[in-house]
């Protein structure tokens, strides 16, 4: 009797953290409610954990105390001292122990596990968590510049996938077949893992708000096959929530590259051959102080930050530079491409943490109306989203690519370090405008510099 | 029966998830991504009934494994999202 009414209780208790995942997400859709949604979120998960404790089953809280006390202290480690410029490497890096972690619970179901349905779920849930697990150890490296953010691409690469596919298929069906024999479980691990590295090293660097928001989806879904392996609601409503959410900003992030998903999984960017074009006109450069006379003079600045932005940590400065503007009655706006930065939403997050107020920073099909009686257009670190090669160049390889026209403001800045061309070696026609201007040097000291001239 | 019943509940949640996340907009998608990442730390209890049978066989310090990464999954997203959303402010505000 006291066994029934405290599975009920759990039970119970799932369903109201469910509904807690639900409006927590709900208030996350705008952004004054939304650190109310993330607190509402989190009730639900202490919710969930308490639940699960109280679980007629659990005999022994020493290993679960431990585990909570490990993991804790380097979550919150890693929360508190993480720079906002890290962030796509530390969400990687969160996603691949996520990963991990159903992998393990997978594993640990098979003990108990009966009927080939749990053992189809037990595959699955091994499988998702282990190539989300070194898939993101993979696009955590890519990120943080451990291992080479390029494409690796070698001969036969679509042969040894196959391979690998084959691989786990045989060894799925063999293991569902003779769940006894440890054999195919330890096949279905390795090759699983090993199917997350060679998904994730053909794709290049500025993909990788493609592959973290797969790889966020696929973290989702491994919970999911999880919760079908040990028989658990609240994991299922859970993972399947976070499976949505990752499958939306994949898509998202795809219309924004103007390719589909296995272009972006299979394709490898860089190798991609470009037909060599003639541009027409000559890169003009300027001065800061020549920039100066400029912005001094205009009324209407919008200004375009990319990687760049993050690699300079420039953002506080830009910030300034942006006040100072105002002070002199200029209108200033920010222009975000969906797709600027390593993970979706990357430039907003770090011109938050610089102050900058959120309604100030537009998204591209609002700037785009506007961008023609921008005075100045300043383009920080930005390459691939403001080519005009997307609209104009038919054989480039980003054509068709929705970018921020900053061709059509009256002048264009572009703070560049030097000419060498972007991660795919595509030309961008901007920078031979005849309405642009190129302020090479680092971003953060051209911005500097122009701070100097403005305020003194 | 069992199983169709937890695959009800799978489609359901598929369609909530994809209402909801539709209307957040582009400025909070990191916020979004890492608050969700925490979520599918929800394997934590899963993890928990294994780790604490008491067993002491591998399933069980797989299970405590499990608990220990799932947590960090948890408390790291969490924290990194509050602190991510308390940055984000209003004109004037």
């Amino acid at each position: 009797m006291i066994v029934e009414t405290m599975q009920l209780i759990t039970q119970l208790a799932y369903v109201v953290s469910a509904a807690l995942f639900i409006f927590g997400l709900k208030l996350l859709g705008s952004a004054a409610t939304a650190r109310k949604g993330n607190m509402l979120s989190s009730v639900g998960m202490l919710l969930a954990i308490v639940a699960a404790l109280l679980d007629q089953g659990i005999v022994e809280f020493q290993w679960i105390l431990l585990g909570f006390v490990v993991g804790g202290a380097i979550g919150a480690a890693a929360a508190r001292l993480v720079q906002m410029t890290s962030m796509p490497e530390m969400v990687a890096l969160f996603n691949g122990f996520g990963g991990m972690a159903s992998l393990l619970v997978g594993a640990a179901a098979l003990s108990t596990a009966t009927g080939t349905f749990t053992l189809v779920t037990i595959v699955l849930s091994i499988l998702i968590g282990g190539l989300t697990f070194t898939g993101s150890l993979i696009a955590w490296g890519k990120l943080s510049e451990t291992i080479g953010s390029g494409a690796v691409m070698f001969r036969g690469q679509q042969v040894v996938n196959s391979l690998v596919v084959l691989g786990i298929l045989a060894s799925a069906v063999m293991f569902c077949l003779q769940p006894e024999n440890p054999t195919w479980l330890y096949l279905v691990i390795g090759l699983s893992l090993l199917f997350g590295i060679m998904a994730v090293i053909p794709i290049g660097g500025a993909d990788m708000p493609v592959v973290i928001s797969l790889l966020n989806s696929y973290s989702g879904l491994a919970a999911c096959a999880a919760g079908f392996a040990v028989n658990n609601n609240i994991l299922i409503v859970a993972g399947s929530l976070v499976g949505a959410s990752g499958i939306i900003l994949t898509q998202i992030m795809c219309k924004a590259m103007n390719r589909s998903l296995s272009n972006v999984l299979f394709s490898g960017f860089g190798s991609v051959s470009t037909e060599e074009t003639e541009i027409e006109g000559e890169i003009k450069p300027i001065s800061v102080e020549d920039a100066y006379y400029v912005l001094e003079a205009s009324s209407n600045v919008a200004i375009i930050p990319g990687y760049g932005m993050a690699v300079a940590q420039a953002q506080h400065v830009v910030k300034e530079l942006t006040e100072l503007l105002e002070k002199k009655g200029a209108e200033v706006n920010f222009g975000i491409h969906p797709v600027a930065g390593r993970m979706p939403g990357h430039m907003n997050v770090l011109l938050a943490e610089a102050d900058v107020p959120y309604d100030q920073l537009l998204e591209m099909d609002d700037i785009n109306p506007r961008m023609e009686t921008v005075d100045v257009a300043i383009v920080i670190g930005a390459n691939d989203v403001v080519n005009p090669a997307a609209r104009e160049v038919e054989s480039s390889p980003i054509y068709g690519m929705p970018v921020i026209n900053v061709d059509s403001a009256r002048t264009v800045f572009v703070l560049k370090r030097s000419m060498a061309s972007g991660f795919a070696g595509i030309e961008n026609p901007l920078f031979y405008k005849e309405n642009t201007r190129m302020l090479f040097g680092d971003a953060k000291e051209s911005i500097g510099g122009l701070i100097r001239e403005l305020s003194g | 029966m069992e199983a169709v019943f937890l695959t009800f509940i799978l489609m359901l949640s598929i369609f909530v998830g994809f209402e909801l996340i539709n209307k957040v907009p582009a400025t909070l998608h990191t916020p979004l991504m890492s608050g969700a990442n925490a979520i599918s730390g929800i394997t934590v209890v899963g993890a928990i009934s294994l780790a604490g049978t008491g067993q002491h066989d591998l399933a069980n310090w797989l299970g405590a494994a499990a608990v220990a990464l799932a947590t960090i999954n948890v408390v790291g997203g969490y924290l990194v999202t509050d602190r991510m959303l308390a940055m984000f402010k209003k004109k004037g505000g």
